[in-house]
């Protein structure tokens, strides 16, 4: 294991690219989970991989292209309604279709459909840094303020509606937020560990928690955790990141699955 | 809508029909005070809860004269309170989100608050429900089968609370349970379709 990259001055753009972008991702997926909408989290990020690359192809920058196709996804999913898993599943295939349609027929789009597929967060530059502090930071802004509206609507839905109060901007801000922090997500970290990010902490929280501010907290440790090692290790291994997160995660998952029964049995 | 004179009135409606596309339930006439708890029972399938939904909009009101006082906070506890399969929030953090933890709890409620509420038996989450709704601000409170999912001795309990309540807002309960209507309501109206 050679561990010299991990110094490289190089790559600190793509680790500060990362690192708030995992975050946002894995504060937003406890939020997803407890919506059932963690499905829509794949949705979006195909249709930003499709938008993104259908920017390249116009000679737009892939990190601003991708989120129009996101954020029109957003809006197909406000419109359809909570929880709708047909649309979702409709905007996973339109998005690959699409991608993959982009990739047979133009050069770059080739090379940067592999890329997100891929997960090669090494190409991050200033650009991707830029937009991946702003979506962290909107992330950090906008959830304290949505985060009682949006509970309170999954818990009792009746009250906003009884009340006349305006729940609907709390839902669409909620979804336009995911789908910005999804494709700036896609286009930095990859296509399924911007994914894996949002839907594996998410998930591993979900079972261990005791409370509703420790299932963020666990979320947010173990995607940031996840998001460490698979920097450090994809370096040191020259590996791809994004498989290789991905791979984390699901050990991560199997231990924390595995946990409960060795705690029974006594080996734990 | 008119608006009620009487400064203790909280809503009265005459002759009122209510239900979907067609006519379900009435007509019922019915009014309702601070303070006041009044009852509406009836057989199965009569529309005792499609009443309740009308009067929150989530159901239409065919006919009838209406009136209500301007600016009512209106709280309801509907038939079968939502309950996601996975849960993680505990019941402190749900008291919290209803505005219902700044009063001291009962203390047969206050035993499970530190539980996550996809673990509470399904009497125990029915209860902690049925507080969210009654302890939080509001001006009319409506619970639509409060004494679902609950055994004798917690149907009492969710009885007592609404009682210790009362003074708090106007409350209408739909409730097919006969006897619970006649420990906790100053009145019944019967509702027919």
């Amino acid at each position: 294991m050679n561990l010299a990259p991990i110094w490289d001055p190089v790559f600190l753009l793509p680790w500060l690219a990362g690192l708030p972008l995992v975050l946002a991702l894995a504060l937003l997926g406890t939020l997803l989970r407890l919506r059932d909408e963690w499905l829509a989290a794949l949705g979006l990020a195909h249709l930003a991989t499709a938008s993104g690359l259908a920017g390249a192809a116009v000679g737009m920058p892939p990190p601003l292209a991708a989120p129009v196709g996101a954020l029109l996804g957003a809006g197909l999913k406000y419109l359809t309604g909570k929880g709708q898993n047909s649309a979702y599943g409709v905007m996973i295939l339109a998005g690959w279709s699409t991608t993959l349609l982009l990739a047979a027929n133009t050069a770059l789009g080739d090379a940067l459909a592999h890329a997100v597929v891929d997960g090669q967060l090494y190409f991050a530059g200033r650009l991707e840094v830029g937009l991946a502090w702003l979506a962290g930071g909107l992330v950090l802004v906008l959830l304290p303020v949505l985060m009682p509206h949006l509970l309170r609507a999954r818990f009792f839905p009746d009250h906003e509606l009884a009340n006349r109060l305006p729940i609907w901007r709390w839902h669409l801000v909620f979804d336009l937020l995911v789908a910005g922090v999804i494709a700036v997500a896609t286009m930095t970290l990859g296509l399924m560990a911007a994914f894996a990010f949002i839907f594996l902490p998410a998930m591993m929280a979900f079972s261990g928690a005791r409370s509703w501010r420790g299932t963020l907290i666990a979320s947010g440790i173990i995607g940031g955790l996840a998001y460490l090692a698979s920097f450090v290790l994809a370096l040191a291994l020259d590996q791809p990141f994004g498989p290789l997160a991905v791979a984390l995660l699901l050990i991560g998952l199997g231990l924390a699955r595995l946990r409960p029964r060795l705690n029974a049995s006594g080996a734990w | 809508m008119p608006a009620v004179s009487d400064g203790a009135t909280l809503f009265q409606a005459q002759q009122w029909v209510a239900g979907y596309a067609d006519p379900v339930v009435g007509p019922v006439s019915l009014t309702l005070s601070r303070g006041e708890i009044v009852g509406l029972s009836g057989p199965n399938g009569a529309g005792k809860s499609t009443l309740l939904r009308s009067l929150l909009g989530l159901a239409r009101i065919h006919a009838g004269h209406w009136e209500t006082r301007p600016d009512l906070v209106w709280r309801y506890l509907p038939q079968r309170p939502v309950r996601p399969a996975q849960a993680p929030l505990n019941g402190t953090e749900m008291l919290r989100l209803m505005q219902a933890d700044r009063l001291p709890p009962p203390a047969r409620l206050a035993a499970k608050l530190d539980r996550r509420v996809d673990r509470l038996s399904g009497g125990e989450y029915q209860l902690l429900q049925l507080w969210c709704t009654l302890a939080g601000p509001g001006d009319v409170v409506l619970l639509d089968e409060p004494t679902n999912n609950l055994d004798p001795e917690h149907g009492q309990f969710a009885a007592q609370a609404i009682l210790d309540r009362r003074s708090a807002h106007g409350t209408l309960i739909v409730s097919h349970d006969a006897d619970f209507l006649a420990r906790v309501c100053d009145r019944c109206v019967e509702v027919s379709s």
